[in-house]
């Protein structure tokens, strides 16, 4: 009783609480790193860094912020390491507001669709081919800088709507914006690319 | 009768936060009736799951790599 009482009080982060944290550590890591070691060390140093000065810890901004916090800095260590700048971290970039003006494209003045959205013949398929996922790849990084930053800390790393604004500087009404422009721009691409072409694909093998 | 972006803004915010009730309803109504964005909120759902799995297929890939 009294070892584990000792134990509790210099780190009242535990480990198992830590360790929650992991997979989306894990994602936000290897975004950046695009490497599966270099960001499962990132993720090791991040929670041993976070246990080590688990004191520091206020609880103001919620753990995952925190540890997301410390996770910035081991991986901009690791650039400063190798000394590749030039990829410095995909999510750090702030650009000046690229991209602002053409949501409308997808809809008439009035608010109606401009083309839109067709039926997709079997997407379940899709998931399963290889050319889909150097499909998705190519449009999710056709979204403009920030737009994707936004979008895959949401929808890759899974956080929440308000730490996804925490860690962009996004307001509230700029976020809803902002991931429907997303949801609006990667549908279409995707219906070009993918499904669109399957589609004549099909109709050519039968001619 | 709200139109096609305020709808498909709605079923975007709604995959990110709990939508009221008449909201819900608004959305319900109107791709009852409109097959595009009947076709988005598909779609967008879609993109969250091909999302999900993009993740693990990079680490596949770049296993095979390394």
């Amino acid at each position: 009783m009294l070892l584990s009482a000792a134990m509790d009080t210099p780190n009242q982060l535990g480990e198992a609480l830590l360790a929650e944290h992991r997979p989306v550590l894990f994602r936000y890591a290897l975004l950046q790193l695009k490497d599966n070691e270099l960001a499962d060390d990132a993720v090791q140093e991040t929670l041993l860094a976070a246990w080590q000065s688990s004191a520091n810890f206020e609880g103001k901004a919620g753990l995952r912020t925190w540890l997301i916090g410390i996770l910035k800095h081991k991986i901009a260590d690791h650039w400063r390491r190798s000394a590749r700048e030039v990829v410095t971290a995909e999510f750090d970039q702030i650009d000046n507001g690229e991209g602002e003006a053409d949501e409308d494209a997808f809809f008439m003045s009035n608010g109606h669709w401009n083309g839109g959205p067709s039926t997709w013949n079997d997407p379940e398929a899709a998931l399963k081919q290889q050319e889909f996922w150097a499909i998705y790849e190519t449009c999710q990084n056709n979204l403009p800088p920030k737009m994707a930053k936004v979008f895959m800390l949401r929808e890759l790393v899974g956080l929440e709507a308000e730490e996804v604004c925490r860690e962009t500087g996004l307001s509230d009404a700029n976020y809803w914006v902002t991931m429907h422009r997303a949801r609006l721009r990667l549908r279409e691409c995707l219906e070009i690319r993918w499904f669109n072409q399957s589609k004549t694909k099909k109709e050519n093998n039968h001619a | 009768m709200r139109s096609c972006r305020d709808i498909t803004a709605l079923v975007s915010q709604g995959l990110d936060k709990k939508l009221s009730v008449s909201e819900r309803l608004a959305i319900g109504l109107h791709v009852m009736m409109c097959s595009r964005c009947r076709n988005f909120q598909n779609q967008s759902q879609f993109i969250r799951k091909a999302a999900h799995r993009y993740t693990e297929q990079l680490q596949n890939r770049l296993d095979k790599k390394s």
